[in-house]
């Protein structure tokens, strides 16, 4: 039986791809954009639709349909050594960009470029841009290199808020800018917010109820992208905290593939974005082992609220920079470091694990030294492995299910204070 | 009949095979016994005359290329990252960057901006600056935005124990500067409008002697090679002139370079430099111009069009290269791109289909710094060759 919160993201996700098949037809505005600093609340504020390439991208993975659309992109050109969404998405529009629930997604008439903490996403829309030429809105958020957000990196967002993105929405449209009914969807988003980090920090209970990364990215953050400020999502954080919550009362452990996952034996923190192509194998292999991510930094991408930040109705334009300026893929690397032990920490893990994928150099580059850091900083043991987003010729069942096993032997071998040359044996080591 | 021209570049190799970087540590000491700072920058731009109004050496480090051995820096980085970061942390662990007092990352790819993190913590006492430059080429916006980070980029060199970098001190780097940008150009003209009296391994090795060399000098340098080299006799062959594009951060070995020439190919224009032609045009400053709002202006109007930066709404991408070639006389186009670079690689469908348009032949392969096998490329590069001169003769 599936939980009230499962049947209302079905309902809104389904619900969404249905009026974006009728966008065109209503005369809706669409506005493609990424996850890391989307800017949905201002977006909604003009009635336009987004729509996430990155989504479209990671939904074709999961429908095994990925490998096609690469290729497709890959006889069109482009090289076997890049980002395999970007890939994916063109190889999906060449033929036909039909979305998930087999209806045509409609054309952008707005490419909203935010540049937050990934360099392909601007390649991808003058890419995107050649084959819809349709306008760009760019906006630049600066890189939080010195591990702050300052005045000036503020001023600079919010000055690019005001005079190219919200001329460029009044514009595709025709509405003009409504900061009342922005502020009325911040207000909305911050509620939401505070369920939602709820949700996520109940994983620092023992069992823990969810899996911040699997399960965080498959039902618990989800909605935070096209939905936020929206009365449904207030509905389902709220929902989903519910029933969060009764699984602690009643001691039970997170939902699982398989079902609930009993007996808790593994508490890792997972750096690193999931694969796709095997979303769900790759869950089983944790389950299995009954290894419990009960952290993750992916799902902090799309916004980083358990360490304070709410978007705030009272400064609604500078809130939403600060908002793009945060997302973990815009902080640097000492900075990744250091919340990635925070949680190692705050979470009691035992076990840090990295999957690196290929397709993402914003991820991957430093991985081996934030490894290396993690394991001298907490003393806890990590693990790397390597996959791909939604290319599925990169991911090696047998090769990775051999990694895990071999780690979570090794962790069993610490524990029973097994010699440290022994218990290191079969682990990718750090340099 | 000796060739000056030839001592002169074989100075340059000197200097840039040096990869302990011997003249920088040379250059930094005083005969006074005090010590110049030097300040390294890695691709693609980065605006030098900021650090030499500081008084300090910009150095552009773009790695050990094939001469050096990759031990530790595999250690960092996955297979699927390109060869140039490995290098540079081989280098800055194996004490080949010590000469350098610090290290400036430009907003080049994901890859570099991370390297800046790691750099942050493999070498805590250097001075590490990761400069943003900017993606929204409106002046009121992007542009007020570089202008200001450069200007926290000069006061950090400062701190750094560099000179003070007034609006006199910086106006007068810019107008250095300028001397270079023009004379630099003059020798790339000279390889345009004679490729057989400037062979691009030559000139590629005197540009790379400027990411070490004062720029004082290397404009002299410049200007006696051109002196030389204008005056060679070499016949010209029936080689099909072509541009090489996208090989601007991670540099070709230059046993590649010399495999395109030897394959029959006379390049006459290329990007292996870019960030030291990045602004196309002079700044001609006046004593009325705030220098660092001078500097961002000519980011925003005057930068080539590369691919790390944001190509804005308008032409199509590769039309500035379709413009070159008209310019140049070129007849093809070679993209060199090194693997993994998502830059070079993820432009290559959007400028191969602007070549398309204009039934411009090209043709392309990938690289690595440390590549060592040119076979492939030679017959590559050789059947393009020939290809384009049996197709222009049949046309």
């Amino acid at each position: 039986m599936k939980d009230r919160s499962m049947e209302l993201q079905k309902e809104l996700i389904s619900g969404h791809y249905d009026r974006l098949s009728r966008a065109n037809d209503e005369g809706k505005p669409v506005v493609y954009t990424f996850v890391p600093g989307n800017l949905t609340e201002l977006m909604l504020s003009f009635d336009a639709l987004p729509v996430l390439p990155e989504i479209n991208a990671l939904q074709s993975g999961m429908r095994k349909k990925s490998g096609g659309f690469i290729t497709a992109a890959e006889k069109a050109g482009h090289s076997e050594d890049v980002c395999s969404y970007v890939k994916c998405d063109l190889g999906m529009m060449e033929q036909g960009n039909i979305g998930p629930t087999g209806k045509a997604l409609p054309k952008p008439d707005l490419l909203l470029l935010s540049y937050t903490g990934c360099f392909t996403f601007m390649k991808w829309f003058e890419l995107l841009r050649e084959k819809y030429d349709c306008p760009v809105a760019m906006l630049h958020v600066p890189y939080q290199s010195r591990g702050e957000i300052t005045d000036d990196m503020r001023e600079y967002v919010v000055k690019q808020l005001r005079e190219e993105v919200i001329p460029k929405l009044e514009q595709v449209s025709g509405k003009k800018y409504d900061e009342d009914r922005l502020k009325e969807l911040l207000g909305r988003s911050a509620q939401a917010e505070d369920d939602l980090v709820w949700v996520l920090e109940s994983a620092k209970h023992k069992p823990s109820p969810i899996d911040g990364y699997f399960g965080g990215v498959y039902y618990i953050g989800p909605l935070f992208t096209a939905f936020r400020g929206t009365p449904e999502a207030v509905e389902y954080y709220r929902t989903l905290r519910s029933e969060v919550e009764q699984r602690i009362a009643d001691g039970l452990g997170p939902i699982t593939p398989e079902g609930e996952l009993k007996d808790e034996r593994y508490r890792i923190v997972v750096e690193g974005t999931p694969n796709w192509t095997h979303f769900r194998e790759f869950w089983k292999m944790f389950a299995d082992e009954r290894a419990v991510a009960v952290a993750s930094t992916y799902t902090k991408v799309g916004g980083l609220y358990d360490t304070g930040f709410r978007h705030d109705p009272t400064r609604p334009l500078e809130s939403l920079a600060e908002y793009c300026l945060g997302c973990y893929t815009n902080l640097s690397l000492p900075a990744r470091i250091s919340l990635i032990e925070k949680y190692v920490n705050e979470y009691e893990a035992g076990g840090f694990l990295i999957n690196s994928v290929k397709s993402c150099n914003s991820f991957s580059a430093g991985q081996l030294l934030i490894l290396r850091e993690i394991e001298k900083r907490t003393g806890v043991p990590g693990a790397f492995i390597e996959s791909d987003l939604v290319d599925p010729r990169y991911f090696s069942p047998a090769n990775i299910k051999n990694r895990l096993e071999s780690y979570f032997q090794m962790i069993e071998q610490r524990r029973s204070g097994r010699p440290k040359s022994i218990a290191n044996a079969g682990l990718e080591a750090s340099p | 009949m000796s060739d000056p021209a030839s001592a002169l570049i074989d100075r340059c190799e000197a200097i840039v095979n040096d990869l302990d970087h011997t003249s920088v540590a040379d250059w930094k000491r005083q005969s006074d016994g005090t010590e110049r700072k030097a300040v390294g920058f890695l691709p693609v731009y980065v605006p030098r005359e900021v650090i030499h109004a500081a008084g300090f050496l910009p150095v552009g480090v773009v790695g050990g290329g094939d001469a050096l051995e990759i031990i530790r820096g595999d250690a960092y980085f996955q297979s699927y990252i390109c060869h140039l970061p490995r290098s540079i942390i081989e280098m800055g662990l194996g004490g080949k960057l010590d000469a350098l007092d610090g290290m400036i990352f430009p907003s080049t790819c994901d890859v570099i901006r991370n390297l800046s993190g790691m750099w942050q913590l493999l070498f805590p006492d250097k001075w590490a600056w990761y400069l943003d430059v900017p993606q929204n080429l409106s002046p009121r916006l992007g542009g007020r935005f570089y202008a200001h980070d450069l200007q926290l980029m000069a006061k950090e060199l400062e701190g750094l124990g560099g000179l003070e970098v007034t609006p006199e001190r910086l106006r007068g780097s810019i107008e250095v500067y300028d001397v270079h940008r023009g004379i630099t150009e003059d020798v790339f003209a000279l390889r345009r409008e004679a490729p057989e009296k400037v062979p691009t391994w030559e000139l590629y090795m005197l540009i790379r002697a400027g990411l070490i060399l004062p720029v004082e000098d290397h404009s002299e340098l410049m200007v006696e090679y051109l002196e030389s080299a204008s005056k060679r006799t070499a016949k010209r062959r029936d080689n099909p002139r072509v541009i090489v594009a996208g090989a601007f951060c991670e540099q070709p070995p230059m046993g590649l370079i010399r495999t395109l020439e030897r394959a029959g190919c006379y390049i006459v224009e290329d990007d292996f430099s870019l960030g030291q032609r990045w602004l196309r045009e002079p700044l001609r400053i006046t004593d009325e111009d705030e220098p660092f709002g001078a500097l961002a202006k000519a980011f925003l109007e005057h930068s080539a069009q590369g691919a790390t930066r944001f190509h804005p709404d308008g032409e199509p991408k590769g039309e500035e290269l379709v413009r070159q070639v008209r310019e140049c006389e070129a007849e093809g186009v070679i993209l060199a791109s090194p693997s993994f670079c998502d830059p070079s690689l993820l432009d290559r469908p959007m400028i191969t289909a602007a070549l398309d348009r204009e039934g411009i032949p090209w043709t392309g392969f990938k690289y690595a710094e440390n590549t060592g096998q040119f076979q492939g490329i030679r017959e590559q590069a050789g059947t393009f060759s020939d290809s384009i001169r049996l197709w222009s003769e049949a046309s």
